[in-house]
């Protein structure tokens, strides 16, 4: 079969990363994508502006990326499902945005196709090194959700998830993917449109002048969403606001709004946390990875078993909300965790924190520019249970 | 306490008046323009449940929150790229931003100029207070030529943005400059202007007593406007390049652009219709005939 009505591609595709990305937004009912180019991601947002006509959605090329960012949650406003696609320089661009997304509770998308930083870096080679930008590179405190693919297959596959979480907990997901998986090619199943699995939006089912954007009515701490033009003529802001939406200013509604932001994904870690756990029942060491990273460490892991080293691998597919009272449990049965990351340490930071002294951390640290070198991990790990 | 009115306020309608009394100083010209706004809103849009707002950062970036309609106050500068968005989403809607000059014309500059490239389907109204009021009176990229503002305490070097001329540049589609003076000079345009399809612009130069004519030495707001009407001239149809403003010179008023320009979802509209509407079906056929192996998704 091929293009369903609503331009889902099933069947078994040869793409890659950025491509898959593409089809998964597609599939998971993204509707509007404003982008700007930049290496490595352009290929996602070609790839839209090619595909969307024929699925009714909306690709603009805006000014910059900072236009990009904003212009894709008016587009949700209007009750479109949006998401934008950049890498490091144009994602520190949007940085503000995902500020505003987390404050005025907008689903949406932020894809980061991480290359070598800090700045211009290095835009056709790898890095992961926009983990922390990714959890803390806006100001104030807030909480996102952050998903990391390790395979096009999961490029199209979690682009989904990543559109669900947006739309249950209303805050701006950060896919952040990688030079290697953007461009690696690998097939890619894309499954019947009735197994793909979408959360709809919750909107409101409250009359015109009931309505409240941001009062709280059920227990999951996640306002009910209306769009312009259906008569509730409500008000949106950045500032600090209550619940009709109007700017407070003082300690008590900061207090109010930041912390029901914050612990409507705190309070649901467990839900939110994803991640595949391969030979952990009696792991001595426990490599921990997400992304590409991962890949490379199952050769290590594989090496290191034949050599009768009990070495289990956890591989972090959300990693924020970070699964700290997974990794704290896990701590207590294990002599050491081995963390590769193509940056100089940062999720390393928490499981260490996690860890608090109960067992080693190893941390393998890459400047960017490519993957780790299996050798490299597997010497961690031998030197982790000396 | 509550004062019953002897006559209902014309655009009371339009106002979230729970939020009043609102922020802006005594003198201040916004509230004039929203007034103007909100009887060209009465007068000229049918539906007030489609009509949204935008506006960004500053004094002028309250407007939204004060009109009772979908109302966006957004980050500073990002107003029209905001808007854009929410038009494309659903072109039903009729989107206006409504912001100030440091804030559509300083750091939203490059929004502008490209909004107004593309022909986006908004429209802007920008309130000209020559200096950035909400943070203190500093000087800004339509400030005078040789003004005074607290980060240019002795005088502006700087020449500033003629902004007719920029927008008819760039393609707006309606262009027109008036003071808070001209009420129902400004009442028509905003109804103009929200009368067309494409980027359409309308500048009202406004007094801002507290900060720019009291460090100008400009006196009251109400002083400001006598000086508007004095030195105001209007000149309909009039090249943009005339429009220059220098400091306590006249300023030039007027409707200056009226045209017809397809705009940007006319654009990409006409463009699916003749090209990608055909090819969508010869690109389905080329993609049907890729391997099938399915299978249910994972997790």
């Amino acid at each position: 079969m091929s293009g369903d009505n609503d331009g889902i591609l099933s069947g078994a595709h040869f793409l890659d990363g950025d491509y898959a990305c593409a089809e998964g937004a597609i599939a998971a009912g993204c509707n509007f994508v404003a982008g700007y180019p930049i290496t490595p991601s352009t290929e996602v947002v070609e790839r839209l502006a090619w595909r969307f006509p024929s699925t009714g959605g909306t690709f603009i090329q805006m000014e910059d990326e900072i236009a990009s960012s904003i212009a894709i949650q008016g587009a949700v406003w209007a009750g479109a499902k949006a998401m934008t696609v950049s890498s490091g320089p144009g994602i520190s661009l949007m940085m503000e945005h995902i500020g505003l997304a987390a404050m005025t509770e907008v689903p949406c998308v932020f894809v980061n196709v991480q290359r070598g930083g800090p700045s211009t870096g290095l835009p056709t080679l790898p890095a992961q090194a926009d983990m922390m930008q990714a959890r803390w590179g806006s100001h104030g405190d807030y909480e996102v959700i952050a998903l990391v693919p390790n395979s096009p297959q999961e490029c199209f596959d979690l682009i989904i998830h990543a559109f669900n979480l947006s739309e249950q907990y209303r805050v701006p997901v950060l896919f952040m993917m990688d030079e290697v998986v953007g461009h690696m090619t690998e097939k890619v199943v894309v499954p019947p449109r009735n197994q793909i699995k979408i959360t709809p939006r919750r909107y409101t089912k409250l009359p015109p002048g009931e309505y409240e954007p941001y009062a709280i009515t059920g227990d999951d701490l996640v306002p009910e969403f209306a769009k312009a033009g259906d008569g509730h003529r409500f008000h949106i802001t950045g500032l600090t606001h209550n619940e009709k939406g109007y700017p407070v200013m003082n300690a008590e509604c900061q207090e109010q709004l930041v912390c029901r932001l914050v612990d409507k994904i705190r309070n649901n870690v467990e839900q939110i946390s994803l991640f595949h756990e391969d030979g952990l029942e009696d792991a001595d060491v426990v490599v921990v990875t997400y992304g590409i990273s991962s890949r490379v460490s199952m050769r290590a892991i594989r090496e290191a078993r034949k050599k009768g080293i009990k070495v289990g691998h956890l591989r972090l597919v959300v990693v924020w909300p970070f699964p700290e009272e997974y990794i704290r449990r896990l701590a207590k049965q294990i002599e050491a965790f081995v963390v590769p990351e193509i940056n100089l340490g940062q999720v390393v930071l928490e499981v260490e924190r996690c860890a608090a002294g109960t067992c080693d951390v190893i941390s393998i640290q890459h400047a960017g520019g490519a993957v780790h070198k299996p050798r490299t991990i597997y010497d961690a790990i031998v030197e982790a249970v000396r | 306490m509550s004062i019953t009115p002897a006559v209902e306020n014309p655009v009371e309608q339009l106002l979230r008046t729970e939020r009043m009394p609102h922020i802006w100083c005594p003198g201040c010209g916004i509230g004039t323009t929203v007034n103007c706004f909100a009887r060209a809103v009465k007068e000229c849009v049918s539906d007030l449940d489609k009509l949204a707002i935008v506006s960004g950062i500053g004094c002028t970036g309250r407007v939204a929150g004060y009109l009772e309609l979908d109302s966006f106050h957004t980050t500073h500068g990002r107003a029209i790229p905001f808007a854009t968005g929410l038009k494309l989403a659903n072109p039903q809607l009729k989107v206006v931003v409504y912001s100030g000059d440091g804030d559509l014309i300083a750091i939203g500059g490059n929004h502008f100029i490209h909004a107004a490239r593309r022909n986006a389907d908004i429209t802007v109204i920008c309130v000209n207070n020559f200096n950035y009021a909400m943070t203190g009176g500093q000087i800004g990229p339509t400030t005078p030529l040789d003004a005074v503002g607290t980060t240019s305490p002795y005088g502006v070097c700087e020449r500033p943005f003629n902004l007719p001329f920029l927008a008819e540049s760039c393609g707006a589609v309606y262009v027109a400059r008036w003071t808070a003076y001209h009420v129902r000079q400004m009442t028509r345009a905003m109804c103009e202007a929200m009368n067309k399809r494409g980027f359409s612009f309308v500048e009202v130069i406004t007094p801002c007593p507290t900060l720019y004519e009291r460090r100008n030495r400009l006196g009251s707001g109400l002083d400001r406007m006598q000086w508007f009407k004095e030195n105001s001239v209007i000149k309909n149809g009039v090249d943009t390049r005339e429009c220059d403003i220098a400091f306590q010179q006249k300023i030039v008023c007027g409707k200056f652009v009226d045209v017809d320009r397809p705009s940007l979802l006319e654009m990409v509209e006409a463009k699916m219709a003749s090209v990608l509407h055909r090819r969508r079906w010869e690109r389905m056929s080329r993609e049907q005939q890729k391997p099938i192996a399915m299978r249910p998704m994972k997790g």
